[in-house]
């Protein structure tokens, strides 16, 4: 059956007000854009709080809203490790000892720090698939809610691209970045607002906490998991088979939260771009642990709906949420299906307008993204260096128009061709799975060279590529899921099989780039790689800030509290 | 950049929140007996959007009067 929503009147005109804002805002920002670094920069002139809202709202698209509670039904409290093991430590990473190297370098995008740090090829390497990935990743978005509104409301599918991609366009076109990021901060607090009501109704409804507990037990026990499978988050781990999610504790800790999540945010143009956007050093180290503290008590917001919606799912004759093909659930309408049931006209429109807000910060997070990195890092470094700001500034619009107008087409392309999407998606995720170990040894270690790091780069992509031709879980047919090789290893299912790959990947890039290092010359002296790696870096001065302005502080308060909340959900 | 951006969070929630207010305030009951367990919640929640609306004007119109940020270190 699928799921309906009426919207009324009052909800619309919610969605209105919302959108007229958003233009609002990229229109009073116009007059601020005067050059390339206000638009693509914002000018170095945010405040922490509204880079560090940002910073976690730019992630907060739809794969994470829909996709969270869809992976919290699927796996239970299990998911909150995307976050209590993978995101916070590495932002906390990122704030204490990385973005020093970002903002002290004055490096205008991730790929320019590699350009100062190694070399060009790497620069290249990585400003040419991150460009590739970010209107490709729009294009996805843009597609996931077009089919959403027409599942939910019977929208054109047609006019609901349209219109996103018209007003991502225009809000920033007028106000680049800072539009983006502003935003993106009235997202987060529409998400907030709009979802908490959603959340506590829903608590309030299946009896609360134990009583959820209570009626999770036969949501695990019937899939052949011990009781608490779906609400203890560590318990379960000692094998793969333990645990709807199909991997072991070692592979989640090494895979998710070592790899892939310190990869991702890190590593990953698209927040960091928020950080370097801050008014300071100090503030730009306080956007990711600002980022932090919202963060560790969003799988409230997103997995919890999960949680109780597969509970009553299970209570209710397996009625709940609608049945794919399959006649298992189709996990990706949970969110929908809460906004039909327990928000009323009104506050319903709220909620809606929070989860189309989430779509659209996720295409123009990209969107900013790309445009930054074409204008800086291919179109100034190989196509027309030399050139005036203000040429700049037009590029930098003109590859918004190009990148949006890209996106539509890969989201016409991930209609028709699903398998393409699958495809590039598993490219990605061989290009993004080795990075973390490029920076790693790039910032903490001064012999590594540029030959090292490109072709441990690449080495560490091949590594990826090649796993997962010997690589299969259970129930996938070897091909596109893997073992298009042979089938060698084995796994439960796609989790465990990424997680293991993301190790295979880092493992073989960290491995060839000190090998490479070691056997070329050093392209870089100290003198050069001074601001670039850690041992030549003067420590940035926090004495004189008060304590809750000092990273440092802020990290050890931040980390503390991700402890206790794994503990607590133990 | 001299533009709070305090003062659009703070007008637009204002407006959600006074929108729901009077929309609960008005609306047929049975809507909540249908979707939100008999709970007004378009007046509960409009109130705590208009708190919160209101709290973010406040900041910006005191905020306002404040000097800048510090300029950027190194």
């Amino acid at each position: 059956m699928q799921q309906h929503i009426a919207l009324g009147n009052i909800d619309y005109a919610i969605l209105l007000i919302y959108f007229g804002f958003v233009i609002a805002i990229g229109w009073i920002l116009k007059r601020y854009m005067k050059g390339s670094s206000d638009f693509f920069l914002s000018g170095r002139s945010i405040p922490a709080w509204v880079t560090g809202l940002a910073f976690l709202s730019a992630n907060l698209g739809a794969q994470e809203v829909i996709g969270m509670a869809a992976s919290g039904a699927k796996y239970g409290i299990m998911t909150s490790h995307f976050y209590w093991v993978g995101a916070i430590p590495a932002m906390v990473f990122l704030a204490i000892f990385m973005m020093p190297f970002y903002y002290g370098s004055k490096a205008r995008s991730v790929p320019e720090y590699l350009k100062l740090r190694f070399d060009e090829k790497t620069r290249g390497l990585n400003a040419i698939s991150f460009a590739v990935m970010t209107v490709f990743s729009s294009g996805i978005s843009m597609h996931a809610l077009a089919r959403l509104l027409q599942t939910l409301l019977n929208w054109d599918y047609n006019f609901s691209i349209m219109v996103s991609a018209i007003i991502v366009l225009v809000y920033i076109l007028l106000g680049g970045l800072t539009s983006a990021i502003y935003n993106e901060v009235l997202q987060f607090f529409m998400i907030v607002l709009g979802f908490a009501p959603l959340v506590i109704l829903a608590l309030k409804d299946i009896g609360g906490w134990s009583a959820l507990k209570e009626k999770l037990i036969p949501v695990a026990t019937s899939q052949g998991f011990q009781a608490g499978t779906f609400s203890q988050s560590w318990q379960h781990m000692a094998h793969p088979a333990d645990n709807p999610m199909g991997v072991e504790w070692f592979g989640m800790v090494m895979g998710l939260g070592f790899v892939l999540s310190f990869g991702y945010w890190c590593t990953d143009f698209l927040v960091v771009q928020r950080a370097m956007a801050a008014n300071s050093m100090s503030a730009a180290r306080r956007t990711p642990l600002i980022a932090a503290i919202p963060k560790m008590l969003f799988p409230a917001l997103v997995i919890l709906p999960g949680m109780i919606a597969i509970a009553m799912h299970y209570a209710n004759g397996k009625s709940f949420l609608p049945l794919g093909a399959d006649g298992t659930p189709d996990y990706n309408m949970t969110i929908p299906t809460l906004l039909a049931k327990y928000l009323p006209t009104g506050l319903l429109g709220v909620g809606f307008t929070a989860l189309m807000a989430s779509f659209m910060s996720g295409m123009a997070g990209n969107v900013t993204a790309f445009n930054t990195v074409w204008t800086y890092d291919i179109y100034q470094s190989y196509i027309a260096p030399g050139k005036t700001d203000t040429h700049y500034l037009w590029m930098g619009r003109m590859a918004t128009i190009f990148g949006i107008i890209v996106s539509i087409g890969c989201a016409y392309l991930a209609s028709h061709f699903n398998n393409i999407m699958d495809m590039l998606q598993l490219v990605f995720g061989f290009v993004n799975a080795p990075l973390f170990a490029t920076f790693l040894l790039g910032m903490f270690w001064k012999r590594t060279t540029g030959h090292g790091a490109f072709w441990g780069l690449l080495g560490g992509m091949g590594g990826a590529a090649l796993f997962h031709g010997l690589a299969i879980a259970e129930g996938n047919t070897p091909g596109i899921k893997g073992a298009w090789i042979a089938p060698h290893f084995h796994f439960h299912n796609d989790m465990g099989q990424n997680f293991y790959m993301a190790i295979a990947a880092w493992t073989t890039c960290f491995v060839l780039t000190i090998a490479i290092s070691l056997a070329t010359a050093r392209n870089k002296t100290d003198e050069q790689l001074k601001g670039l790696v850690y041992s030549l870096t003067p420590k940035p001065e926090t004495a004189h800030e008060p304590w809750y302005q000092q990273p440092v502080t802020l990290g050890i308060i931040v980390l503390a509290a991700t402890v206790l909340l794994n503990i607590l959900f133990w | 950049m001299n533009f709070d951006l305090r003062l659009p969070i703070g007008i637009m929630f204002s407006l959600f929140g006074a929108i729901l207010t009077i929309f609960g305030l008005v609306s047929d009951k049975k809507i909540y007996e249908e979707h939100s367990l008999g709970i007004n919640v378009n007046l509960i929640w409009g109130l705590v959007l208009l708190v919160f609306g209101v709290f973010m004007l406040l900041l910006a119109l005191r905020g306002g009067k404040k000097p800048g940020p510090p300029p950027p270190q190194n």
